[in-house]
């Protein structure tokens, strides 16, 4: 047996995890931890400019891989910078573990330098948190953190290490758990077979059926088994902004995602079904509009390894609780065998209704000829990167525009802040998909507004050579906030205007990039071919458009699905 | 509906107020609360009593459930069921009320526990509603301090809450 002090117990634990890359910032209460990471060469430390982006990279990693991301911060406000991040990975159900250093086990509660309850602060916003009492425990918690962060439905766990648990000159024996056992912990591997049975047999009996995907397929890996279910059906698929990709949004069945910025055919197609499948997504309220008066003539079938998703805004007339690659698998094997066969002319008349709504709206904006439209900025970037990009957003007008116009065939290429809504999530996410997938494009579509809200990472992509391309929407106001006040404040714009903005040309050379600019609607799509055409230069492009455009379709707030403004003037 | 939720839950420090934490955190009632190690000291039992709707105290039960920390629960109020709670009561307790308040204890079945010239302190279990009622038997006024433990419960017949 070996003996290693606390803090080389923890990068051991880390390397034997498989972890290559932690995101972080040393101070005080976890030097022992960083002199340890200095004494070794396989786990890599990426140092960023603020502890939140530290946790954004991770997230980003995370969301793109599909596996947890790592950060390693110090205590106090090392720790508490950190929450925002921690919040965003948890309301999108992001695998992730975040250490903090915390003062000497002797101090705490003592109002110690740098001392805050990591624990308590934490709490609401972590799946689990774990505290180090001794040394000794250090591999078993890490092993536990990283098991409970990934499995069930996945979620952020914080481990809090008290100084004096990390000392050098304390060794202990150390040996990393093969398994984890946890009494109180056991997600379900798979769905109860007699509900899933009812749910086929409800999903061939359907005549206005709708599949509603979200953020839990993708989470679960089930995008393969959900698509050759939705294609043997031959049923209409929509899915949240959390499951975009999950279900090729190319494909004919797919009618675009729902809910307060979703498509018209969506919105309405969900408003008249009959059945609706929901597979992995939470009846979320950007999503449900009024619960009360949601989808009035749908039963409902939901799918979700959480059961307390299941029922908590809209109650489930069949409630599967199980990981949805299990499930779906089960259904399509049932579908196979089935001697039902779904309802063929009732499922194209209901087909036939769907394509009149899609030739109606069918997400058209007006044009100008001499302003660009945000709209045309997310078009020619899909068109010019063949619509396999990593596309990570920040929060507001611009990532409703790439959320509805860069259309996904694949999962994981999609990294947005859904459930929490956090501006400043973009250029970090981006930073920690890039630094894992250098060969791929990383694009990072923003506003004027967010960007300033992470913009020092910049030094920590010139640190490390990140080339990813930032694409900033630049429409000189805080857009949605702007939106909201002209359509419920009369367009009084309280605080919304962004004044003094630097010239980001100049800020992105200070950081030692390359800043274009482009403000004219020839220059659009020429430029942004040369911007994607420095591979290995980080690109910041301020693109100036339309001050004025509002993001359609919009529900009418407190409507059902189907109450929609689809511009500035048309109500339906 | 007035609901008593009983859990097991690691004896660990911090796992306490999670529970307390997803209460107020998501807006639910908690009226009484009390826990204690159990037998086995790894577990300690914890009964809650909360008011809500199905739907809120089906989420009471979910949310509890995802605590890491939390290993087994259950919603007592579904099947038929004991409930206690402790009360220890002081009373002003002087010249002919002496006698009175001696009576009204018997008949709740309760007991003087401490007595001094001027006082007299009572013990009495039983549900909630009982001790509520041997309040309002003797009358607020005469009242000096009331310390109530809050509900634990158990279920009836063989059904047992553990591992």
């Amino acid at each position: 047996m070996e003996l290693l002090s606390g803090a080389d117990m923890l990068i051991r634990s880390l390397q034997d995890e498989g972890i290559e890359y932690i995101y972080g910032y040393p101070g005080g209460a976890a030097l022992h931890i960083y002199d340890a990471l200095f004494r070794q060469d396989k786990v890599k430390h990426i140092l960023v400019r603020h502890e939140q982006a530290a946790v954004h990279m991770a997230d980003g990693y995370a969301r793109a891989s599909g596996k947890p991301g790592t950060v390693l911060v110090t205590s106090g406000p090392g720790a508490t910078n950190t929450i925002t991040g921690i919040a965003t990975a948890f309301m999108d159900s992001i695998p992730m573990v975040v250490l903090c250093g915390q003062v000497a086990s002797t101090l705490i509660g003592e109002d110690a330098f740098q001392e805050t309850d990591m624990m308590g602060v934490s709490r609401p916003v972590v799946k689990h948190n774990l505290s180090v009492r001794h040394p000794e425990e250090i591999p078993e918690i890490i092993r536990k953190a990283y098991y409970i962060a990934s499995t069930g439905r996945p979620g952020p766990v914080v481990v809090d290490i008290p100084k004096d648990m990390t000392t050098p000159n304390e060794r202990y024996e150390y040996s990393f758990p093969k398994k984890v056992k946890l009494r109180s912990y056991n997600p379900a591997i798979r769905g109860h077979a007699g509900q899933i049975k009812k749910a086929v047999d409800m999903l061939m009996a359907a005549k206005r059926p709708m599949i509603y995907a979200g953020g839990g397929v993708i989470l679960g890996k089930a995008s393969d088994q959900l698509t050759e279910l939705v294609q043997m059906l031959g049923y209409p698929i929509t899915n949240t902004i959390m499951g975009i990709g999950c279900y090729p949004a190319s494909d004919k069945q797919h009618l675009g995602w729902l809910g307060m910025h979703g498509t018209y055919e969506s919105n309405m197609a969900m408003h008249h079904a009959d059945l609706i499948l929901c597979v992995g997504a939470r009846f979320d309220d950007r999503v449900t509009n009024a619960t009360e008066k949601f989808c009035p003539g749908a039963r409902i079938v939901h799918i979700d390894i959480d059961p307390a998703s299941i029922s908590k805004t809209i109650d489930a007339d069949v409630p599967i609780v199980g990981p949805v690659d299990a499930v779906l698998k089960e259904m399509i094997t049932l579908v196979k065998e089935s001697k039902e066969k779904p309802d063929a002319d009732a499922i194209a008349s209901w087909w036939k209704q769907i394509e009149e709504w899609r030739a109606f709206h069918g997400m058209r904006y007006e044009t100008s000829d001499d302003t660009i439209k945000p709209q045309e900025v997310i078009e020619a970037l899909w068109r010019l990167t063949n619509g396999d990009a990593y596309v990570t957003t920040d929060v507001g007008q611009h990532q409703m525009f790439a959320a509805q116009y860069y259309k996904f065939d694949r999962p994981n290429r999609w990294i947005n802040s859904g459930g929490l809504g956090t501006m400043g999530f973009g250029l970090p996410a981006a930073m920690g998909v890039k630094l894992n997938y250098p060969d791929d494009e990383v694009l990072c579509i923003t506003g004027e507004g967010s960007i300033q809200m992470n913009i020092q990472e910049l030094s920590t992509c010139k640190q490390y050579n990140l080339p990813v391309k930032i694409i900033n929407v630049n429409n000189q106001a805080l857009g949605m906030v702007k939106q909201w006040q002209d359509m419920n404040y009369e367009s009084r714009h309280a605080e919304s205007y962004m004044e003094s903005l630097p010239d980001f040309i100049k800020l992105a050379e200070a950081y030692g990039h390359v800043g274009v600019r482009i403000d004219k609607k020839e220059d659009l799509e020429p430029k942004l071919k040369e911007v994607l055409a420095m591979k290995d230069k980080l690109v910041f492009v301020d693109i100036y458009v339309d001050r004025f455009e509002h993001v359609y379709p919009m529900q009418v707030a407190r409507g059902s699905m189907k109450d929609m403004w689809l511009s500035k003037t048309e109500r339906v | 509906m007035r609901r008593i939720i009983s859990v097991l839950l690691e004896n660990e420090p911090g796992a306490l107020s999670r529970v307390v934490g997803l209460f107020s955190q998501r807006n639910y009632n908690i009226e009484t609360l009390t826990v204690a190690p159990t037998e086995d000291e790894t577990l300690s039992r914890l009964t809650v009593t909360t008011t809500g709707s199905d739907r809120v105290i089906e989420q009471i039960t979910k949310q509890l459930n995802k605590l890491i920390e939390v290993v087994k629960l259950v919603d007592l109020t579904e099947g038929a069921h004991i409930e206690r709670e402790l009360m220890l009561v002081k009373l002003k307790a002087t010249g002919s009320q002496r006698a009175e308040i001696k009576r009204t204890v018997d008949i709740f079945r309760g007991q003087i526990v401490d007595v001094t010239s001027s006082v007299y302190t009572v013990q009495l279990a039983g549900d909630s509603e009982k001790l509520d009622g041997f309040i309002q038997a003797i009358g607020t006024s005469g009242v000096l301090e009331v310390v109530r433990s809050g509900v634990s419960g158990i279920a009836r017949g063989e059904k047992v809450l553990s591992l």
